[in-house]
């Protein structure tokens, strides 16, 4: 008896690995919840504004973006700081706008294409002056919707 | 076990914010077809300015203005509620479920300068939409009792008639200098 009892004692039970699996999907399946895939790599910076009275954006599928910050610091010595405008995947100027635009309105369904709209995603320290000549450039394109996007602040309610 | 992980996925999933894209949704005047400028004519007491100059100071109808006053301005601007001749005019129009209802014909006309802030701006923009929404909540809460996005889409554009958006933006101009 004595020496069935010591036996028990030394020994430590092995961890139980019956449940790993379960730990393992729970954990794939969290994060394919909550990651948003992102289709285009962010040159610039846009820390967005705060503005109490934001409202969502309707059909994902309808709206381009118009990415105008700072660049980011890697890119600063070939760019410097002045806030440019990112299309798609690389920095464009001005003038690229109508362009971009079209395109995008060629991508959509011929009946989609009259509720195009323009996110422009911009930097909180961005002077307006890039914005206003983005804005008239996107007059020149017809592309009259759009929406400043800004986040809900959260100390409020 | 089971139990453990199921809890912590609903913990999970309970917790975890999908970021969701917000913005303030506003359309942009066409551009005129004509290169002569059409200047609309438009009484000066239905016109509320706001003026935002390159270091983010607000003039507002002339005077110079904290932004934290700018709502509560605002909203007498769109309402008009003691019928003061410095303010609005109104006209008396037909809307569903209020009957015939005197509507102000004031219009917002925001201009910026090019070396204004963004964030700046946005607060402008912000607590210009906030009047708005505050004024059709307020409405909305007296004749429906309810709050206004909670309303029907016919009551949403009934109150829409009465509190019409009407934010201006002027051509840009360029006054302060450097961008």
């Amino acid at each position: 008896m004595a020496k069935f009892a010591r036996k028990g004692k030394n020994k430590m039970p092995a961890i139980s690995t019956a449940s790993l699996p379960d730990i393992v999907f729970m954990l794939l399946f969290f994060f394919m919840v909550s990651t948003t895939l992102r289709e285009t790599e962010l040159f610039v910076r846009t820390k967005l504004p705060e503005a109490s009275e934001v409202t969502k954006l309707e059909k994902k599928s309808l709206v381009s973006y118009i990415y105008i910050g700072p660049p980011a610091r890697q890119y600063q010595g070939l760019f410097g700081t002045d806030s440019r405008i990112q299309l798609n995947d690389s920095f464009k100027t001005l003038i690229d706008i109508r362009d971009f635009i079209s395109s995008e309105r060629e991508a959509m369904s011929e009946q989609d294409r009259a509720y195009l709209q323009t996110s422009l995603k911009v930097d909180q320290e961005t002077r307006m002056g890039i914005v206003t000549d983005v804005k008239q450039e996107l007059r020149k394109a017809s592309a009259l919707k759009i929406s400043y996007a800004a986040k809900r602040p959260v100390h409020e309610h | 076990m089971a139990d453990i992980a199921f809890l912590l996925l609903i913990f999970f999933l309970v917790t975890t914010t999908m970021n969701v894209d917000t913005g303030l949704a506003r359309m942009l005047p066409p551009m005129p077809e004509s290169q002569d400028k059409t200047e609309q004519d438009v009484k000066q007491r239905n016109i509320f300015t706001v003026l935002i100059n390159k270091s983010d100071r607000l003039l507002v109808e002339g005077r110079p203005m904290d932004v934290n006053m700018l709502r509560e301005k605002t909203k007498e601007f769109i309402a008009n509620p003691n019928n003061d001749p410095d303010l609005p005019e109104k006209d008396v129009i037909d809307v569903d479920f209020f009957g015939t209802v005197e509507v102000a014909k004031g219009v917002i006309s925001l201009q910026n300068d090019r070396g204004t802030s963004y964030s700046m701006y946005m607060q402008v923009q912000n607590e210009l939409v906030a009047a708005y929404n505050e004024l059709r909540n307020e409405i909305a809460r007296t004749k429906f009792g309810k709050y206004y996005n909670d309303l029907t889409e016919d009551q949403q554009k009934a109150i829409q008639r009465i509190y019409p958006l009407r934010i201006s933006e002027a051509e840009p101009k360029s006054v302060g200098g450097k961008n």
